[in-house]
Parts: C-alpha cells; sequence; structure tokens
C-alpha cells in the first residue's frame, strides 16, 4: 500500500471493486465456463455472489462509520467519500440491482435475448452507481455517470431484432451524449472558477464569489441541465418516453429505479454541495422544473395507452416531487427526498414486475388492456399491482403516502403554501390515471384466458417489493431515521 | 416478558394458514388449524394469567416504536390488567366454544376454508383491541373487527341483502369511527400522547375546573365511537340487518364479543368518563333508552335471529346504563353473563334454524321441545339467564346494574325494570312459540351433531352459574367499590317483573295462543309501529340514506364527475386540440427535436438567471 492506495482507499473501494470484479467475471465465464444456455443459472448465482460481496462491504463501512462515530470517511485524496448518504443510496441499489435480476431471468427467455452480457452490465452499471453515490471530485463524479450511462445504453438495446429497442437506445445515447456535454461545460467552468475539482473546495471557492457573476451563473445552468436530464424533468425529459417504451421491461424498470435514484443521488450531492450558496439563483429553476415535471408528467400521462409510456411520465412527475423536496431545503426536506426515493425504488419496481410477469409468448403485457381481468387469472399480482398503484399515488397505509407526506410536510414548514397546494392537486390527476390501471384489473374481464408462467425468482420479487411498498408504509420508523442519517449536514 | 403478543398471533397464523393453503386442503386440516390455533390462544391466555396472578397493576409489555414522527411517539405495546383478563378470558374461551360450534354448523356451507379464516382474523383483531396498551392500537383492533364484521355479514355475498347488510355495518360503522378518530386527536392533543397509563395519569393529575371541558368532549366523541360499535341509538340500526351472517358469526362477533367494544372501551377510559359527568350522563341516558327501544321491538319480531338480535341492543343498553351509572364493574360483569347466555341463545336459535334446514320464522316452529331436546333444555337455560331469575347468571350482573341506576336516578331503576319484564317477556315468547304447542312447520326436525350441541351444554353451565365468578370483586383493582346498595325490596321488584314477563308470555302463546293474536289486532297501531321498528330505517332512509344519494348523483356524479372531472380529462386526454394532445405532439419521436428542446430549455433558464442576475 503506497500513499496512493491506502488501506482507507481500499476500505473505501471494496464495494465498487467487487460489482466490477464480478461483472467481469460473469462475462469471462459466460464464454469459456457456461456457453450453455442452461447453464446462465450460474451466472444469476455469480450476480448474487457479487451483490453479496459488495453488501459485505457495505455493511463493514457501515459497522465503521457507526463505531467511530465519525460522520465520514474520504479517500483517494477527498475524491470519494463514505456518509450516511453512500451508504443509504448503495443499500438501495443493491436492493434494485438484485430485484432487476430476479425478475430478468424468464423474462429474457421469453424474449430470446438471454445473453451473459446482461448480467454483467447490471453489475457494471451499479458499479457507476456507487461512484454517483460516493463521488465528491467532479471526475469521479462524471466517470460513475457514464459508466452508469453506458451501460443503460446497451441495455435499453438489448432486443437486438426489436426495432423499437433499437430505437430507443439510439435516442437515449445521442441526447445522453448531448447532456453529458451540457454537464461537461459546466463542470469545466466550475474548475476554472475554483481551481479544484474536489466539491469541497469549489464550494469554499464558489462562497467567495459574486452570486451574480454571469460565469459562476452560466456554470450553474449548464450542471443543472446536465442534471435534470439524468433525472428526467421537463424541459430535458424527452428521452424518458420512448426510451422506456422501447427498452426491455426489466431495463425500464433498472432504468427507472437504479439510474433514477444515482442521478438524484448526484444532484443532491452538487445543490447541497458546492452550488449551496448559490441557493438564490439555482432555487427558481428548480422550481419551474419541478412544477413543469409534474404538469406535463401528469397530464401526459392521462392519455398514455402503453403502460410503460405511462410510467415514463409518472417517473417524470416523481422527479418533480423530488425536486420539490430539494427547493425546501430544510431538514425534512432532504430527509423526505431521500425517502421518497427509497418509497418510489420498491414500488415502482414493484408495478415492473408486475408487467414482466404479465409476458409470455405472444403477450407483450405492456398495454393497459392486457391486464384486463387480472384480478380473476392471478389475484395475487393484481394486489401487489393495487398495492404498488395506491403507493405511486401516494395513498395511505403504502408507502409512497409516507413518501409525499415528507416532501409535503416540508413544503409547509418551508412556507412554500401554493407549492403544497399544487403539488397536492397532481395527486389527484395521478389517482386517474393509476385507477384507470386498477380498473382494467378489477373490473374488466379478460381477453385471453392464459394464465401466467412465473418463476421461483419473479415470486421472490414479487414478495420483496410488496413487502417493501407495506412494510415501509405501515412500519415506517427505521426507515425513517435511516433517511435521517442519510442527511449531508 | 409473557409474550403477550403470542395471544393473538396464533390465531393471525390460523388465518393466514387457511386463508393461503385452505383452499386446497381438506376439512379436517382447516378445522385443525382454526380451531387448534384459539384453543393454544385459550391456553396461552390460561397460562400468562397464572403467571401473572394476582395482577394487582397493569402489566405492560413494549415490542417496539411503531410510529414516531415530531412529538408523536407510538409504541406497539400490549398491556394486561384485570379488566383486560376478564376480556381475555370471555374473547377466547366462548369464542373457542364458538369456534367448535361452528365446524358442525358450516360443514355442508362453500367457502368453509374462508369462512374458518375470517373467523381466525376477527379473533387476531379482537385480542389486539383487548391487549392494546394505547389508543391506536385499540383502533387498529377496533377497525379490524369491524372489517371482519363486515366480510362475516356478507359471508353469502351472493344473496343481496346479505351483502347491503355489511355494506349497511360496515357505514353506520364508520360514523362512530368518525368520532372514536376524533376523540383519539383530540387526546393526543391535550395530553401529547396516547399511552393509557400516561393519558389517566395526566388526566388524573390535572384539576377537574381544567378539564371538564375538554374531558367531556373526547368522553362524548368516544361515546359516539362506542354507539357505532356496540349498536346503541342512534347508530344501533345496522345490527339487526347484521343478523344475515351465517349464525356462529352473529354470535360471536355480534352477542359475544366484538359488540361488547365499545362497552370495554369506555370502561378501559373510566378515568376520564369519571371526570366528565355530563358525558357520564349521556351514556347512561343513550343505554336506558336504546334499552327500553329496542325490547319493545323485539315483543313483536318473528324472525328468531331478529328477537335475538334486538335482546342484543338491549342488553348492550344495559351495559352502558351500568357504565353511566359509574358502576363500571356491574356493566362488565353484565358483559361477561350476557356473552355466556346471548351467545347461547344465538348458538340454540342456530341449532333450531340447522334442525329446521334452513327456517328462521318462529311461526313456522313450535313443538321442537321433544324433537331437539337438548337444544330445547340448553336454550332453557340461557333464557332463565336472561330473564333474570335467581340464582342464575343474568340475576347477578342484572341486579348490579339495577342497584346502580337506582343510586344514581331512581326513574331509571324503574325503566330498567320494566326493560327488564320486556325482557324476559319476548325470550320466553320466542321459547314458547318455537318449543312448545304443536308444530307448524314442514320441515323434518333433527337434533344437532354433538359438535354443536357440546359447545351449548357448556354454555348452559356457564350461564346457570356463571353469577358465582364474582366480577366486581375481580375488578376491585381497576374499578374500586363503592358503598354496597343492597335493598332486598328493589331486588324482589325487578325479579318480580321478569316473573311476570315469562308468565304473560305463557299465557299468550301456550295457554290462549289464540289471545295473541286478538291482542295484536286490538293494538293496532302500536304493534304496527313495533313490528315496523318503529320504522326508524324508513327515517334514516328518507332523512338521510336518499338525500345524500341525490346530492352524490346530482352534484357528485353529474356535475363533478361527468361535468367537471371527465370534461377535464376528456378535454386533455382525448381530444386532439387536449393539453394531452399537445403534449403528446411535441412527443414527435424525432431526436433532433428533442435536442432543440434541451436546448431552449437550456437557453431559457439561462435567460430567466440572466435577468433576474441583472436586475440585482
Amino acid at each position: 500500500m503506497s500513499q496512493y492506495y491506502t488501506a482507507t482507499d481500499h476500505f473505501v473501494l471494496v464495494p465498487a471493486i467487487m460489482l466490477a470484479l464480478f461483472g467481469c467475471a460473469i462475462l469471462l465465464f459466460d464464454f469459456w465456463v457456461f456457453p450453455e444456455p442452461k447453464q446462465r443459472k450460474w451466472l444469476l448465482a455469480f450476480l448474487a455472489l457479487g451483490e453479496a460481496f459488495a453488501g459485505y462491504g457495505l455493511w463493514q463501512q457501515h459497522t465503521y462509520i457507526a463505531g467511530q462515530g465519525i460522520a465520514e470517511l474520504t479517500a483517494f485524496q477527498g475524491s470519494l467519500v463514505v456518509d450516511g448518504f453512500s451508504l443509504f443510496f448503495n443499500w438501495m441499489f443493491i436492493a434494485a440491482a438484485s430485484i432487476v435480476a430476479l425478475m430478468s431471468y424468464r423474462y429474457l427467455e421469453v424474449e430470446g435475448e438471454h445473453h451473459g452480457e446482461y448480467y454483467s452490465l447490471i453489475l457494471l452499471a451499479q458499479c457507476g452507481m456507487y461512484f454517483l453515490a460516493s463521488g465528491a471530485d467532479l471526475i469521479t463524479l462524471f466517470v460513475g455517470l457514464e459508466l452508469m450511462a453506458l451501460c443503460f445504453y446497451i441495455m435499453v438495446g438489448f432486443l437486438r431484432s426489436d426495432k423499437r429497442s433499437n430505437e430507443a437506445a439510439m435516442k437515449y445515447l445521442l441526447l445522453g451524449g448531448f447532456s453529458s456535454g451540457f454537464l461537461a461545460y459546466g463542470f469545466s467552468l466550475l474548475y476554472g472558477l475554483s481551481g479544484s475539482t474536489k466539491l469541497s473546495e469549489i464550494g469554499v471557492a464558489i462562497a467567495r464569489r459574486d452570486p451574480a457573476d454571469p460565469v459562476l451563473l452560466l456554470a450553474m445552468v449548464t450542471t443543472t441541465v446536465g442534471l435534470l436530464f439524468k433525472i428526467s424533468a421537463v424541459p430535458f425529459h424527452m428521452w424518458a418516453p420512448d426510451a422506456y417504451e422501447g427498452a426491455p421491461t426489466t431495463v425500464t424498470a433498472y432504468l427507472s429505479v437504479g439510474s433514477k435514484a444515482a442521478s438524484i443521488a448526484f444532484l443532491l450531492r452538487i445543490f447541497l454541495g458546492p452550488l449551496a450558496s448559490a441557493r438564490a439563483a439555482w432555487e427558481p429553476l428548480l422550481v419551474f422544473a419541478a412544477i413543469a415535471s409534474l404538469t406535463v408528467g401528469n397530464l401526459a400521462a392521462i392519455s398514455q395507452h402503453n403502460i410503460k409510456r405511462l410510467l415514463a411520465y409518472s417517473s417524470i412527475s416523481h422527479a418533480g416531487y423530488m425536486l420539490l423536496g430539494l427547493v425546501a431545503g430544510n431538514e425534512t426536506g432532504i430527509k423526505g427526498v431521500a425517502v421518497y426515493v427509497l418509497v418510489y425504488t420498491f414500488t415502482n419496481l414493484g408495478v415492473f414486475l408486475v408487467i414482466v410477469a404479465l409476458r409470455r409468448e405472444g403477450l407483450v403485457g405492456d398495454n393497459i388492456d392486457d391486464l384486463a381481468g387480472l384480478m380473476h387469472k392471478s389475484p395475487g399480482y393484481a394486489l401487489l399491482m393495487l398495492i404498488c398503484l395506491l403507493s405511486l399515488a401516494g395513498i395511505p397505509p403504502t408507502a409512497g403516502f409516507i413518501g409525499k407526506y415528507y416532501i409535503f410536510l416540508s413544503l409547509i414548514q418551508a412556507g412554500r403554501y401554493v407549492l403544497a397546494a399544487a403539488a397536492a392537486l397532481y395527486v389527484a390527476v395521478a389517482i386517474y390515471y393509476y385507477f384507470r390501471i386498477v380498473r382494467s384489473m378489477f373490473m374488466s374481464d379478460a381477453e385471453d384466458a392464459g394464465a401466467m408462467e412465473t418463476t421461483f425468482g419473479v415470486r421472490v420479487a414479487a414478495a420483496l417489493t410488496g413487502l417493501g411498498t407495506l412494510g415501509i408504509g405501515i412500519f415506517p420508523e427505521p426507515f425513517l431515521r435511516f433517511a435521517g442519517q442519510s442527511l449531508i449536514r | 416478558m409473557q409474550h403477550l403478543w403470542l395471544i393473538p398471533t396464533l390465531p393471525l397464523a390460523g388465518f393466514l394458514v387457511n386463508g393461503l393453503a385452505g383452499r386446497r386442503a381438506s376439512k379436517t386440516f382447516v378445522n385443525a388449524v382454526a380451531i387448534g390455533s384459539v384453543f393454544l390462544a385459550f391456553l396461552w391466555t390460561v397460562k400468562t394469567l397464572f403467571a401473572l396472578a394476582p395482577l394487582e397493576t397493569p402489566h405492560i409489555e413494549r415490542y417496539f416504536t411503531w410510529i414516531a414522527s415530531g412529538d408523536l411517539r407510538i409504541g406497539f405495546d400490549f398491556a394486561v390488567d384485570r379488566l383486560s383478563a376478564v376480556m381475555l378470558m370471555v374473547v377466547t374461551g366462548v369464542g373457542l366454544l364458538i369456534h367448535i360450534y361452528a365446524a358442525g354448523y358450516m360443514a355442508h356451507e362453500g367457502g368453509y376454508y374462508r369462512f374458518f379464516a375470517f373467523l381466525n382474523l376477527f379473533m387476531f383483531f379482537m385480542l389486539v383491541l383487548v391487549l392494546a396498551a394505547n389508543y391506536l392500537l385499540l383502533f387498529v383492533g377496533w377497525e379490524g373487527v369491524g372489517l371482519c364484521s363486515y366480510l362475516l355479514i356478507g359471508f353469502y355475498f351472493l344473496r343481496k341483502s346479505a351483502a347491503d347488510a355489511g355494506k349497511k355495518a360496515f357505514i353506520v360503522n364508520r360514523i362512530g369511527d368518525f368520532g372514536f378518530s376524533l376523540a383519539v386527536f383530540l387526546i393526543f392533543v391535550a395530553f401529547g400522547t396516547l399511552d393509557f397509563g400516561q393519558v389517566f395519569a395526566k388526566a388524573a393529575s390535572l384539576p377537574v375546573e381544567h378539564t371538564a371541558g375538554l374531558l367531556t368532549a373526547v368522553c362524548l366523541l368516544l361515546m359516539l365511537g362506542a354507539a357505532g360499535k356496540s349498536a346503541q341509538v342512534p347508530l344501533y340500526v345496522w345490527l339487526p340487518d347484521a343478523m344475515e351472517g351465517p349464525t356462529p358469526v352473529s354470535a360471536l362477533i355480534h352477542a359475544a364479543t366484538m359488540v361488547t367494544a365499545g362497552v370495554y372501551m369506555v370502561a378501559r377510559s373510566a378515568t376520564l368518563f369519571t371526570r366528565a359527568p355530563l358525558a357520564l350522563d349521556v351514556v347512561a341516558l343513550i343505554g336506558l333508552f336504546t334499552a327500553v327501544l329496542a325490547a319493545s321491538i323485539g315483543l313483536v319480531q318473528n324472525d328468531i335471529k331478529k328477537v335475538f338480535a334486538y335482546s342484543t341492543v338491549s342488553q348492550l343498553g344495559y351495559m352502558f346504563l351500568g357504565l353511566g351509572a359509574g358502576a363500571f364493574s356491574a356493566g362488565i360483569f353484565h358483559l361477561v353473563t350476557h356473552a355466556f347466555f346471548k351467545a347461547l341463545l344465538f348458538l340454540g336459535a342456530g341449532s333450531v334454524i340447522h334442525a329446521l334446514s334452513g327456517e328462521q320464522d318462529l311461526r313456522q316452529m313450535g313443538g321442537l321441545r321433544s324433537k331437539i331436546p337438548v337444544t330445547f333444555w340448553t336454550m332453557l337455560c340461557a333464557a332463565v339467564a336472561i330473564a333474570g331469575v335467581p340464582p342464575f347468571s343474568g340475576f347477578y350482573s342484572k341486579d348490579e346494574i339495577l342497584l346502580a341506576a337506582h343510586h344514581h336516578a331512581p326513574w331509571m331503576y324503574w325503566v330498567g325494570v320494566i326493560t327488564a319484564g320486556m325482557t324476559a317477556f319476548y325470550v320466553f315468547r320466542a321459547m314458547f312459540m318455537a318449543f312448545f304447542g304443536s308444530y307448524r312447520g314442514r320441515a323434518h326436525a333433527h337434533e344437532s351433531p354433538l359438535v354443536m350441541t357440546a359447545p351449548l351444554m357448556a354454555l348452559a353451565a356457564l350461564s346457570l352459574a356463571g353469577g358465582k365468578i364474582d366480577v366486581p370483586r375481580i375488578l376491585e383493582p381497576v374499578f374500586p367499590r363503592g358503598e354496597a346498595h343492597h335493598s332486598p325490596a328493589l331486588v324482589a321488584i325487578s325479579v318480580g317483573a321478569g316473573f311476570a314477563g315469562i308468565a304473560l308470555a305463557w299465557l299468550l302463546y301456550v295457554v290462549r295462543p289464540a289471545l295473541a293474536g286478538a291482542l295484536a289486532e286490538r293494538t293496532g297501531f302500536l304493534y304496527r309501529l313495533l313490528y315496523g321498528k318503529y320504522f326508524l330505517d324508513e327515517i334514516y332512509d328518507a332523512l338521510v340514506v336518499r338525500p345524500i344519494e341525490r346530492v352524490s348523483r346530482v352534484l357528485l356524479w353529474r356535475g363533478m364527475d361527468v361535468g367537471l372531472i371527465d370534461g377535464a380529462v376528456n378535454g386533455a386526454g382525448n381530444r386532439a386540440q387536449g393539453i394531452g394532445g399537445v403534449l403528446r405532439k411535441l412527443q414527435s419521436g424525432y431526436i433532433r427535436s428533442y435536442a432543440v428542446w434541451v436546448l431552449a430549455g437550456a437557453v431559457l433558464m439561462l435567460v430567466t438567471v440572466a435577468l433576474a442576475g441583472g436586475g440585482r
């Protein structure tokens, strides 16, 4: 161990190493050791092992931080940091990646595109997310973002013979590159302003500058554009419906929770870190983006017939709610964002899981009519869908209520009554389009009597998402405490 | 730790097993799980109570913090004191007997596993309600039993009347629950906690002048909740309809346990009620009024289960009279004895109905005494108990209540005595119509199997001897006994009223059966008024149900839903000119236009920031 790679550095890096290592191992093993299609379940076991080791690394970080009573542990001369925030998000990524992997196996078989790379990409994308949640340096964050995004570009286009999938991947890639350009431009200006790529040093430099400095404003705006694109906030949301619809459903699920959560973590790091002192300048922008996201997301969702598209718009509106927590800016608000992301992760995975479970030979399952009569065909999944939709709409006793509650509470505490009222109003609209799905499931007759074929993995994933969505709603206390610890001081 | 949590968890496990696996399992398996889980809960209750004896102070077990938000901190805590101990014994004991009985009664019904799963779920919530150590947890149990009641009333959901009765029970209970939840909010605002121990300690430590107004409001709202759950005026209307459910349900939920939850809750809040004399008076008045009203309706009903349903309402009124008169232990005493004899009456009625293949009309019965002797003799035990014949159980508990009422306000005693006479009359009227005279029906009567008659015999023994369980003395640590009001004359009068009622029923339905019809014709208006239940259902319908229906149809449905919401949604969604359509058009699918939007957004933001910055 040299001064360039200390024991602390290693300790902080272990989960990322595990994810990358097993990601690469899956590629090699897929090629040499398990070439038979039937042996692919071993790759899934590899992924589980990778997650387990990464989880063990995280657990050690967790206990170390708690045991030492310190707030954070920095490594690589301050470009990586382990704190409550990074731990909170990384635990969530582990849960999301595992659930997605569990539901992917049969889905990819049905699609006829089952390749080992898929599991490798899940892990590598998660590795990128790890750096987004733990990065404290512009370069680290940017590389993490691109690592994650590149994996997603490939995964979105994973169905090679499907035109929509290819088109979605191409759009996502081009627009993603376009927005990364904005972000890189913003980052370069931030570096120019402060002479450092460390978030903490940039923060100090910015706090010393005139808040109306045009260069600072330009840097802030371009950075904001890049970040808002990643969380698919209006008006930078255009890629989301097309990418969500075209991507394989399991990838859409991963994209909607993993990528979104990591981008939110990234966004919080930037806005609450270096840009904190320029709050007066960026707050109106975020208010605008939040309200625009709520408006466009909710209203456009009403007229969708494709569930994946509908969920894309719904995820745009959820980005709006998350931004509102940041706008409120108080402790409740930031905690609210963390809880919201957690809740949204479980809930959205649950919804996508039902769509994935519906997929079989001859049924795509992404049209609202495909869900007709689901209550009679498989009541368990219909119930899971109901719980998750209630949660997305924010109705107690589901988790979604807790998430929205803290966002609204923070807005009220911050005296932002108009915003709180507007946000609450859009909940009513959201209930309308979520319940179109419910109505289809419960009130319509099934068009075909084909039963759902599910595997053990899908059932486990269903149980996890259902328990998460109901559990957080009924016993929010431990999760709230956990989210509270994630606050950046 | 006595692991109190095991008591409700056992029936919950039964519910889960039967609910998930019962559909494919055999009836024996379903029986074993359902009855076994309740039996184990009963055993665990007994074991726990022996271990905790003498239990003069509450035993509290705190499991985890359930909700913590701001100042609100609510634990998932169970507590047991002598009051909840008595309730636990009644719920698990009588519940067990009824579960056994149901195995025979439901043997030929469809949805067997579903029935037992719901019954176990009910036991779970009822035990949570009794064990809860704070108002919120009690509310969880409270709502849970309501849900199970709804599910079980509507068990034969293909029958419209059953589905309607379920809905009625649910909606009427919502009104009561609204009051209860307001009371809980108010308690939290006033005391900053919902924990029983802390609330009562704080209420007791404050001077009465400071808290009288607040506590009166709290107690009146609590009483509203109790009136909904325990079927008191003005919210009693759901209980008679609830008889649409299977008879074991009527016995367990709508006679012995759930409907007494309101009584339990008021008794549990005794510390608050005793500091709000006005609310206590309201409790007594509501109880008394309900007792008379329901008893008078019961005089003329012809459906055997309806007679007992009104009887239940009336007896619950008695319990509230006792509570309102400040004799909390007397109210609970009557709750216990009532659980014995009313469960027995219902189960007996079920046995009669079972014997006659579903016949419930008393006019189609008669002379069953010799055909189903076990049912007859056991029901007779219950009848003498409820009529207040000494030395059987009802005599003791009713006596306590009436004496307390006399001490509180003598006129209440006299009304209570009249009600006692009516009670004896309608119960024996039902008995005589069913078991004496000649058989008027067509179905072939047969005695029920042992699995049904054994619980009847056990309950009969309890109905006869249950009065020897000196509940008020058991409850002394919770409700200290005031001075005793013994008065042989008052006791003799109330017993006399009971005998008079029995004698009158004997005269009208055995000696001179023609007389009853003549009397009904002579008193035409009064008879129709009683038979039509004072037309209260019709009045509620006209005053409450239809106006609400009209408002929701005209204003909410046509106005809001069709006009406003559908209009808005159709406008936004379906028409191309609508917002949704415009948004859709923007979503052209062309990457270059998307990129332009990103650029436009960036420029817009820059302009905004630049303008805002320039203004400074």
